[in-house]
């Protein structure tokens, strides 16, 4: 039966395909008694071959797709599927206590799994992880029923799942996975980042995608209005295949501007930068046009591994991106980890409000270690392109202080090693914390640059966690509060004749961008699909206009009034 | 920790059996983990002969990864690889060649 489940738009345009649940099947285990202990035992090396071989499948895809580094668990899994101190128990205890396979398998892996697990250091606790990964695999195998394996999808999908972790992105298949769609998370979740990053359409937080939908089901995913219609009526059908069309034609339009200069109606330049988190993301920033990198996220060198990058891979990678880029400005911001962003072999303490807590520059402030070799990287990458540094979660001028002391030293270690680093690399902050909005005059005396990052300054102004739906109404970008914080801030940056860029999701927002142009914002850093759209936007819009609009919203009282002001001036 | 889950067997000085065994001392700053520790049984794998890793007393099969991670060996320790069987000379010779190449241990 056709059914419509509303979500939020994470990335933009229309999907149509089967569905895929990415889900976890059932494996229970039940204890039975067999007769023919040694038929179990063939059963249960049955299923350790078939096992073995869907490793190998899932290794390779990921070594072609991902690299050796992503390869590498899939690695460590196939040893421990075939560690005969695992295996050798499990046959033994098959044939001394006739049980089943499934059983003798849980039981002894669940030894091994509390083992690892009551080890008092973070990379064994992993190892449990791996364990457990693993054990899950064969008791799929033994009890017939197929576990989600997303590299492998071989047919053209809408994959469907409570949420996605960036593992499971990892997995996924570019060339098959069509769109998705989530039970939870909201536009600045990973999942809606990562599929704006991959350009497939996407509508997460429907509540109700998991319980309602079905495998195969036919599924149209509305990344536009944040609809997903399952099975629906060949009139709907036909109907969005006109929607795609013509969104796939007004792509083809605002593709015609991928080489032009970012300039409004009236003459004015701003740059458009793309958001980035690998040097793979630059082929999306190439396409699109970028003008530059806005924000480089590092964190993602740090993830999804064991343990801490080298100077040298951190190095490889940020001088991949600032040749990628060609002369062309590259901001990278430094490592960002804590709140919702965990590093478990950082082996951090657990925080009531990680929002609030010990993350980014208050981390790499006092794990100094951390901090230097990434700002050794930097430093020694900054001769291959145009590098700026900023730092995130700045909220006082000591902090800023206190890092740039430590860029320095970094430097004049390197250059009496005889290294040679680039003369003049800009260093800025992230403006996040409304603390530092509201002396940013005072700041800009001290940074080369800002960069307003959003996502985490409305949180911080509204105090409202943008991770709880409960609270999402108060996400208010167009709140005449924001505004006017961001104008003081690019105000600033402006008497002191430095630049004022921005790196959150308001950047590459429809109704946002006349407000910023009007404020004055010299760099808009996103998505880069959405580079094209905002720059056939700007085209069309006066700067001159913009500014008397701008003037007008931050005298309004709430989102509401300034989202209609714009509106009535963009019908015009 | 119960390690008591592998078959572990105690050192016993002046093993009458024919045996090769080396001494090494870790050099890899991550000590004998997730990648150094792949390696090594993967290589150990490749050879019939049992192949042992002691390390404090301990002793594991090589070709077990989980014993070997329970091991915890961490830079500068003090440990040795033991081999018996039909191509245990050969099998020692590359664990060798592994172990300095990859600069984990020397």
């Amino acid at each position: 039966m056709a059914a419509i489940l509303k979500g939020i738009g994470a990335s933009d345009g229309i999907a149509f395909a089967k569905a895929y649940r990415l889900m976890e099947p059932d494996l229970t285990v039940e204890k039975r008694e067999v007769t023919d202990a040694a038929a179990e035992a063939d059963r249960f090396r049955a299923a350790l071959k078939k096992s073995e071989a869907e490793l190998e499948v899932i290794k390779e895809k990921a070594r072609k797709d991902l690299g050796d580094d992503k390869a590498a668990i899939f690695e460590a899994h196939l040893l421990v599927l075939n560690d005969p101190e695992l295996t050798g128990p499990i046959e033994e205890k098959i044939k001394s206590d006739s049980v089943n396979a499934e059983f003798a398998l849980e039981e002894t892996a669940n030894m091994f799994i509390g083992m690892f697990e009551a080890m008092d250091n973070e990379y064994m606790k992993e190892r449990a992880a791996d364990i457990k990964d693993v054990t899950k695999r064969v008791l799929a195998a033994l009890l017939g029923v197929d576990l989600p394996a997303p590299a492998l999808i071989a047919e053209e999908v809408v994959v469907v799942a409570e949420d996605l972790t960036p593992s499971m992105t990892a997995q996924l298949n570019r060339e098959f996975v069509k769109g998705f769609t989530t039970d939870i998370g909201g536009r600045t979740s990973h999942s809606a980042i990562m599929a704006r990053s991959l350009e497939i359409p996407a509508v997460v937080g429907t509540k109700n995608a998991t319980s309602d939908i079905q495998n195969g089901d036919f599924i149209i995913i509305d990344g536009l209005q944040g609809e997903v219609h399952i099975n629906p009526t060949e009139e709907i059908a036909a109907e969005y295949q006109k929607r795609a069309d013509a969104f796939a034609k007004q792509k083809a339009e605002w593709a015609k501007l991928v080489n032009e200069e970012t300039v409004t109606g009236d003459g004015h330049h701003v740059e458009l930068a793309a958001n980035i988190g690998t040097p793979a993301d630059l082929e999306g920033v190439k396409s699109n046009g970028g003008e530059g990198v806005g924000l480089y996220r590092t964190e993602f060198l740090y993830m999804g591994r064991d343990n801490l990058p080298t100077e040298e891979e951190q190095f490889e990678s940020y001088k991949a991106v600032l040749e990628g880029m060609e002369g062309k400005p590259v901001v990278v911001r430094t490592l960002d980890i804590g709140g919702d962003k965990e590093l478990p072999y950082l082996n951090l303490p657990h925080e009531m409000n990680p929002f609030l807590g010990f993350r980014a520059i208050r981390l790499c402030l006092e794990e100094q270690d951390i901090f230097r070799t990434q700002l050794r990287a930097l430093l020694r990458a900054s001769v291959h392109g145009n590098l700026k540094i900023m730092f995130p979660m700045i909220a006082t001028i000591n902090e800023f202080r206190q890092a740039k002391a430590v860029l320095l030293e970094e430097r004049a270690k390197l250059e009496a090693e005889g290294t040679t680093v680039a003369q003049k690399i800009e260093l800025g902050i992230m403006v996040e914390i409304p603390s530092t909005a509201v002396i940013a005059d005072l700041f800009a005396k001290e940074v080369d640059f800002f960069s307003i990052g959003t996502n985490d300054l409305i949180q911080y102004t509204m105090a409202a966690d943008r991770m709880n739906e409960r609270v999402s109404y108060l996400y208010q970008p167009y709140n005449p509060s924001i505004l006017r914080l961001v104008k003081m801030v690019i105000e600033a940056a402006h008497k002191e004749g430095k630049w004022a860029g921005m790196c959150g999701e308001m950047a590459g927002d429809e109704t946002a961008i006349p407000l910023l142009l009007g404020l004055g914002l010299d760099e808009f850093s996103m998505s880069a699909t959405s580079i094209l759209k905002a720059r056939a936007q700007l085209k069309n819009l006066s700067k001159a206009d913009m500014e008397s609009l701008a003037a007008k919203a931050v005298e309004m009282s709430t989102a509401e009034e300034v989202v209609e002001l714009v509106n009535s001036i963009e019908k015009k | 920790m119960n390690l008591m889950l592998f078959s572990m067997n105690k050192t016993y000085e002046g093993e009458t059996k024919s045996m090769s065994r080396k001494t090494f001392t870790v050099t890899a700053d991550t000590g004998i983990h997730a990648r150094p520790a792949t390696l090594l049984v993967q290589t150990a794998s490749k050879y019939s002969s049992d192949v042992n890793l002691e390390f404090n007393g301990k002793k594991v099969n090589l070709k077990s990864i989980m014993g070997v991670m329970s091991l915890g060996i961490g830079k500068g320790a003090d440990i040795a690889i033991s081999a018996e069987g039909n191509d245990e000379t050969t099998a020692l010779e590359a664990l060798e060649t592994l172990l300095k190449s990859e600069g984990l241990a020397n």
